[in-house]
């Protein structure tokens, strides 16, 4: 065990896996020479070589479609889009070729590749570098959607998701690189998908949050402790696939549920949760479930940001009002 | 900001980008400004010596590095402060920021915090002047990063074959982040464009005389109708990539060459020919440089004194009309 930053584990997971497989080749821009513009690939160059740790010119689409080239030949691509706002540039690769190869080839050519992207509110930087888009890529069939909220969870799900055969978006919250910190298993150590952590027990309401909204849910959490509220906080870690019976588990535990996300309301992954909980779990509902997520706007300045993100005092709100109904 | 082959007025326009940016530099320092800034200063030349090739009916549409394109084609930096501060006052009301900063009755279409993204969009405003037999003249402004994105290729594509009066102009300052442009551009800049059938040239982008004879001789010929052109300007950023508190450090420049860059200055290199060819007064340039300063001044007041915009607004002008139970889900301010 040691204790680490968010940045820190996912770079050591890149390099645990460098080591380990040689198929893995690293790529995007800035990776190499500047270690990513974030440090998630800082020293990878030093160790493994331009070859493995490629800085590619300013052009996405380029490299996650040569990406699927990569693959399809016996590598293992973990590419790097500086932003998730930029790998719209690169939309088309990634859902409609590389998540569909597999597919479309009856199982002849899988894509086992990674998409990592920094994306999320709340770090002062504008539309384009902020925005929560996870739902836009999750209708793509074909794609993994993996969004780590803790420090372990980024080393073990990343682990995962290189070694997954199919193609995966692994998502980063931006604003827990450095923030977000905790005791990472040393070595090898693998996180599986599709089941969801549970953050805190609690008897009287169910939070449940992903990525960047976590740590809101859980200070929500905290303010609802204070008023005699025992909120059960769980991170679903992974959309697609989704854990459906452990939500369905969570609700249970509770029989109403706060859904948090910072991607505006309208179509956003709480639909799906809420649509699901309300198939799935309708008799054990005492309250009208809830969503707590961004307006139906465009990310705004960072100056005003912490009005357009959601934050803990809206999801307390929401949760004590589940209690009043 | 109107055309002019004044060497005084380009000496002013430079000197009021580099001063913008210092000011700029200084509110991101003192957690005025929230979030990243780019600065041009180092590349003034190409930015002045391309709008003073043309007419206020012209547009441009600029970068993430978008100030000084702004500033040359007649932005008022007191609006974009406003824009930068994130007030009412700005250029968007406060929703753009400093890499959206746009004025149409200027013909700044906007820059852009995606890197190429401008140019289709000059392709389609040129088409449209076609159309309407104007003789306008469209130029995108973009870096040396842009000229790997997909878009923008289409666009030289696109030009060349609608024959549109576009005046491509790439800043080439070497570096994209940390990225190379030897590095990254196989077959360099000029010679790549030429590839698409655009006449195209390379010149010193430290020289403003130099760029804005090319400018002034490819805006004549878009003007004219003889089609599309490309200049590439060889220029140097002073500045980090971006600046913003708290940034992770990214200079991958080394000292000697910072150091060459700055001995090249645009700025410097025009007031050495003035003193030379004895074109302004004695004590002219400080009067100029004095009357920069208190208009910037005047402006970053004005800025300060905005308002900053209401959260209740989050969902004007989302959509053309708005009305009471159009969805804002999820969120109560
Ligand atoms: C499509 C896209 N990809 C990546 C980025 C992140 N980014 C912002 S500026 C930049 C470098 C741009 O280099 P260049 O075009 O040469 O302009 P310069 O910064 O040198 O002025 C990058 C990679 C972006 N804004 N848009």
């Amino acid at each position: 065990m040691a204790e680490m930053t968010m940045i820190e584990a996912i770079r050591s997971a890149l390099r645990l896996e460098m080591e380990r497989d040689e198929r893995v080749i690293v790529m995007g821009e800035d990776v190499g020479q500047l270690g990513g513009v974030f440090r998630a690939t800082d020293g990878l160059r030093q160790f493994f070589g331009p070859s493995r740790v490629v800085d590619t010119p300013l052009a996405e689409s380029v490299i996650a479609g040569s990406a699927l080239g990569l693959a399809l030949t016996g590598l293992v691509p973990v590419i790097e889009i500086q932003f998730l706002g930029f790998a719209q540039n690169a939309y088309h690769q990634i859902c409609q070729q590389l998540a569909r190869s597999r597919y479309r080839t009856r199982g002849a050519q899988p894509a086992q590749i990674t998409v990592r992207a920094p994306f999320g509110g709340n770090v002062r930087t504008p539309e384009f570098h902020s925005d929560s888009m996870e739902s836009q890529f999750a209708q793509n069939t074909g794609l993994k959607i993996v969004m780590p909220a803790s420090a372990p969870d980024a080393k073990g799900l990343l682990l995962q998701s290189i070694r997954d055969p199919d193609p995966v978006l692994f998502l980063e919250p931006l604003r827990g690189y450095r923030m977000i910190s905790g005791e990472v298993p040393d070595g090898d150590y693998t996180v599986p998908f599709g089941a969801l952590r549970t953050v805190r027990e609690g008897s009287d309401v169910t939070l449940v949050a992903w990525s960047g909204s976590v740590p809101v849910a859980a200070e929500a959490a905290e303010l609802l402790d204070a008023k005699g509220v025992s909120a059960h906080v769980v991170d679903l870690r992974t959309l697609v696939p989704l854990d459906e019976a452990g939500l369905v588990a969570a609700l249970e535990r509770t029989g109403r549920c706060v859904v948090v996300h910072e991607a505006p309301a309208t179509a956003g992954f709480g639909a799906e949760v809420v649509a699901l909980l309300q198939e799935q779990a309708f008799y054990s509902l005492e309250a009208p479930l809830r969503r707590v997520a961004a307006p139906d706007s465009h990310y705004p300045l960072p100056g005003v940001e912490r009005d357009f993100v959601p934050g803990a005092g809206l999801v307390v709100r929401a949760a004590l009002e589940t209690l009043e109904a | 900001m109107s055309e002019t082959g004044d060497p005084l007025e380009w000496y002013r326009r430079m000197q009021r980008l580099r001063r913008f940016e210092a000011r700029a530099a200084a509110l991101v320092e003192s957690g005025e400004i929230v979030g990243a800034v780019h600065e041009y200063t180092g590349e003034e030349a190409v930015a002045v010596g391309v709008c003073a090739a043309l007419r206020e009916d012209d547009i441009i549409t600029s970068t993430h590095r978008g100030h000084g394109h702004i500033l040359a084609k007649g932005g008022e930096p007191r609006r974009m402060f406003a824009e930068l501060l994130g007030r009412e006052s700005g250029y968007n009301r406060g929703r753009g920021g400093s890499m959206h900063i746009a004025d149409f009755s200027r013909g700044i279409y906007g820059a852009n915090g995606i890197v190429g993204a401008g140019a289709p969009m000059a392709c389609g405003a040129a088409h449209a002047f076609r159309t309407r037999a104007e003789d306008r003249v469209a130029v995108p402004f973009f870096g040396d990063g842009a000229m790997n994105q997909g878009v923008l290729l289409e666009s030289f594509n696109l030009a060349v074959l609608l024959s549109l009066p576009v005046v491509f102009v790439c800043e080439n300052n070497g570096i994209a982040i940390t990225s190379s442009t030897e590095e990254m551009t196989p077959g360099g800049v000029a010679p790549r464009a030429a590839g698409f059938g655009l006449p195209s040239r390379s010149v010193d982008g430290m020289d403003v005389r130099a760029v804005h004879e090319a400018a002034t001789t490819a805006v004549r010929r878009a003007r004219a109708g003889g089609g599309p052109s490309f200049i590439e300007c060889r220029t140097v950023r002073y500045s980090v990539h971006n600046i913003a508190a708290g940034a992770l450090p990214r200079e991958s420049r080394s000292e000697a060459f910072m150091e060459a860059a700055r001995r090249r200055d645009p700025i410097e290199r025009l007031a050495g020919e003035l003193d030379r060819e004895r074109g302004w007064r004695q004590g002219e340039r400080t009067e100029i440089d004095e009357n920069v300063e208190g208009e910037l001044d005047a402006a970053v007041e004005f800025a300060r004194a905005g308002r900053r915009p209401d959260a209740k607004t989050a969902l004007d002008f989302m959509y053309a009309a708005t009305y009471p139970d159009f969805p804002a889900r999820g969120w109560e301010p």
